[in-house]
């Protein structure tokens, strides 16, 4: 599949033609972990990218990051080249990764912190932030004391407090309960309509990808490629009732068919 | 099948059957083949209850109490002989005699003085070069060894060397107390260093921060815990490398008092030196654990 800007306009971020092949040790053939993505991202939009273990996910993600340099392909962000580029696009991984020295509020403004702003003023711009998104009261805990959920709370509203127009979320709930996701979703959604952030999302759950999403991207299992791409129209905001929807359904059946046609893919191996 | 069976010997039927009671079973339970024991009761599990705090305490004392009044009986009743042995007693006498020299003050603030000098500069020396092999796998690679045979040195051995150095004075007794204690929080750091989560710098690496942002704002707290948990180890060492340097050669200091006073066969005066020695330990342990929790909120990593 082509690079069909479907985004009106100039793209947010533009993949173009990303490869990548990881050279194993002792000469054996190098191994093809994603081919040839290319994908068009709106600005505003929330992209979900799913695909079963091993469809070279995380491998795409270090490339956008800027921490891995893709084999061939370019990664542009408003137009502008930034392969291998690290600190443009925030980044945040199924782990929360807070730092256990740190306080929450410490936490939170870490990343504001790296990007050359002074503590005390981040903290004056998160403090407020924390009140009116449910982390006024944990604010000098430390991360110990919280709930996954807690936790994973304070990572996204540090990696939103970051001056990044785009940002990657690995599987973030992926290691939290039924109902704690699912708040954490209504959350992630009002915190994308706040914020007004370009968001691509990573999930191996394709509910949870159709819910939150306005676009999903299916990967084809080693080597990765797009294997489909579809917009989901789905009137926002989206109750919990939506998944009997008969777009949902659809959109859910289509993507379960390219997650499990082709026999039974990279199923010995994890992640 | 059953023809078949009638050609059989009567053993062979008998074995047959056997075979196929053994697989039913076998695939039944898995344990079947064991031989089998009686049935077993099931374990109560038994719990120590806690004393009270008060009731440790009270046997603590009375512990210290007899350990010290048997001493006194058995060298007043002549079970053991005094003059090797002293006795309670007589280590008092000796206590209240140095008290009114007044040397005994300067002996222990000279052994404090190069125990904590030694003690800082070793931990930081050590910190600092445990640490700063994380700028360099390559350098680390390099230095490694080095640091493996420092460590397995006996460090005392450098003793006459450093007071031939530094001279008689407080120099030497520092100097080993820091050969004592460096190589350890070096060794503790480095651990540190290797254990941090790859995550943590792929997170600071994400977000745009440079090397140094990565060590001074995830390596250097991470590796934290390590290097405390090395102090309460190093304490004793400085403590131990203090005393070594007095021993060898010094004007003052506890080890120059238990050294002086075992060449004149006077026991209640290395007693005395050890008991000071001991509360001394006891100070020097308290401040660091303090310090300890000071610097590892959030962190929960103990070794001792």
């Amino acid at each position: 599949m082509t690079a069909s800007s479907i985004a009106e306009g100039r793209p947010k971020l533009r993949l173009d033609g990303l490869s990548h092949e990881f050279r194993t040790a002792g000469g054996a053939p190098p191994v093809k972990a994603i081919e040839n993505i290319s994908i068009d991202v709106a600005p505003g939009s929330f992209v979900s990218l799913i695909g079963q273990s091993g469809c070279g996910k995380s491998t795409l993600f270090n490339i956008m990051a800027g921490l891995l340099q893709p084999t061939a392909g370019r990664v542009v962000l408003d137009g502008e080249d930034i392969t291998g580029r690290a600190g443009l696009v925030s980044y945040m991984l199924q782990k929360d990764l807070l730092l256990p020295w740190r306080t929450i509020l410490d936490n939170v403004v870490f990343g504001l912190e790296i990007q050359g702003v002074d503590r005390r003023e981040a903290r004056a711009v998160a403090e407020p932030l924390m009140e009116r998104y449910g982390l006024g009261r944990f604010k000098k805990h430390y991360p110990a004391a919280l709930s996954g959920g807690m936790r994973q709370r304070a990572a996204l509203l540090r990696t939103l407090l970051c001056n990044n127009d785009v940002i990657l979320l690995d599987e973030p709930f992926a290691a939290l309960d039924a109902q704690t996701r699912f708040r954490m979703q209504q959350w992630l959604l009002t915190l994308w309509r706040d914020f007004g952030r370009t968001v691509l999302f990573v999930t191996h759950d394709v509910d949870e990808a159709i819910f939150l999403s306005d676009e999903i991207c299916v990967l084809s299992p080693r080597p990765g490629r797009i294997a489909d791409r579809f917009h989901v129209t789905l009137p926002r905001p989206r109750g919990r009732d939506v998944v009997t929807a008969p777009e949902f359904i659809h959109a859910k059946e289509r993507c379960l068919d390219l997650l499990f046609s082709g026999g039974e893919p990279a199923e010995s191996e994890a992640a | 099948m059953t023809e078949r069976l009638i050609d059989m010997s009567n053993d062979a039927i008998i074995a047959a059957d056997n075979t196929r009671d053994s697989a039913k079973t076998s695939a039944a339970s898995p344990a079947a083949g064991l031989r089998r024991r009686p049935r077993r009761a099931g374990v109560v599990i038994t719990r120590e209850t806690p004393w009270r705090r008060g009731t440790v305490w009270l046997l603590q004392i009375v512990i210290a109490v007899a350990v010290i009044g048997g001493w006194e009986l058995a060298t007043r009743i002549g079970l053991i002989d005094p003059f090797f042995w002293s006795s309670p007693s007589r280590i008092y006498g000796a206590f209240m005699i140095t008290l009114e020299e007044g040397t005994l003050f300067t002996d222990t603030w000279f052994t404090f003085e190069a125990t904590i000098i030694g003690f800082l500069l070793g931990s930081t020396l050590g910190a600092v070069i445990g640490l700063s092999l994380w700028w360099s796998i390559n350098a680390a690679a390099v230095v490694q060894p080095y640091i493996v045979v420092f460590n397995a040195v006996p460090k005392i051995a450098l003793g006459p060397l450093l007071i031939l150095i530094f001279g008689i004075g407080i120099g030497s007794k520092i100097a080993l107390a820091v050969a004592f204690t460096a190589v350890i929080t070096a060794i503790a750091a480095y651990a540190g260093v290797r254990a941090v989560d790859d995550d943590l710098v792929k997170l600071t690496l994400s977000l745009g921060g440079r090397r140094r942002d990565v060590f001074f704002k995830i390596v250097v707290p991470s590796a934290m815990p390590w290097i405390t948990s090395s102090l309460n180890i190093n304490i004793g060492l400085a403590l131990a490398g203090a005393i070594a340097g007095e021993f060898i050669s010094s004007q003052y200091g506890l080890g120059k008092i238990i050294m002086y006073a075992g060449s004149t066969y006077d026991m209640a005066m290395i007693w005395v030196g050890i008991i000071i020695l001991g509360l001394l330990a006891i100070v020097l342990y308290g401040a660091v654990n303090w310090l300890e929790r000071k610097f590892t909120r959030g962190q929960n990593i103990k070794t001792i």
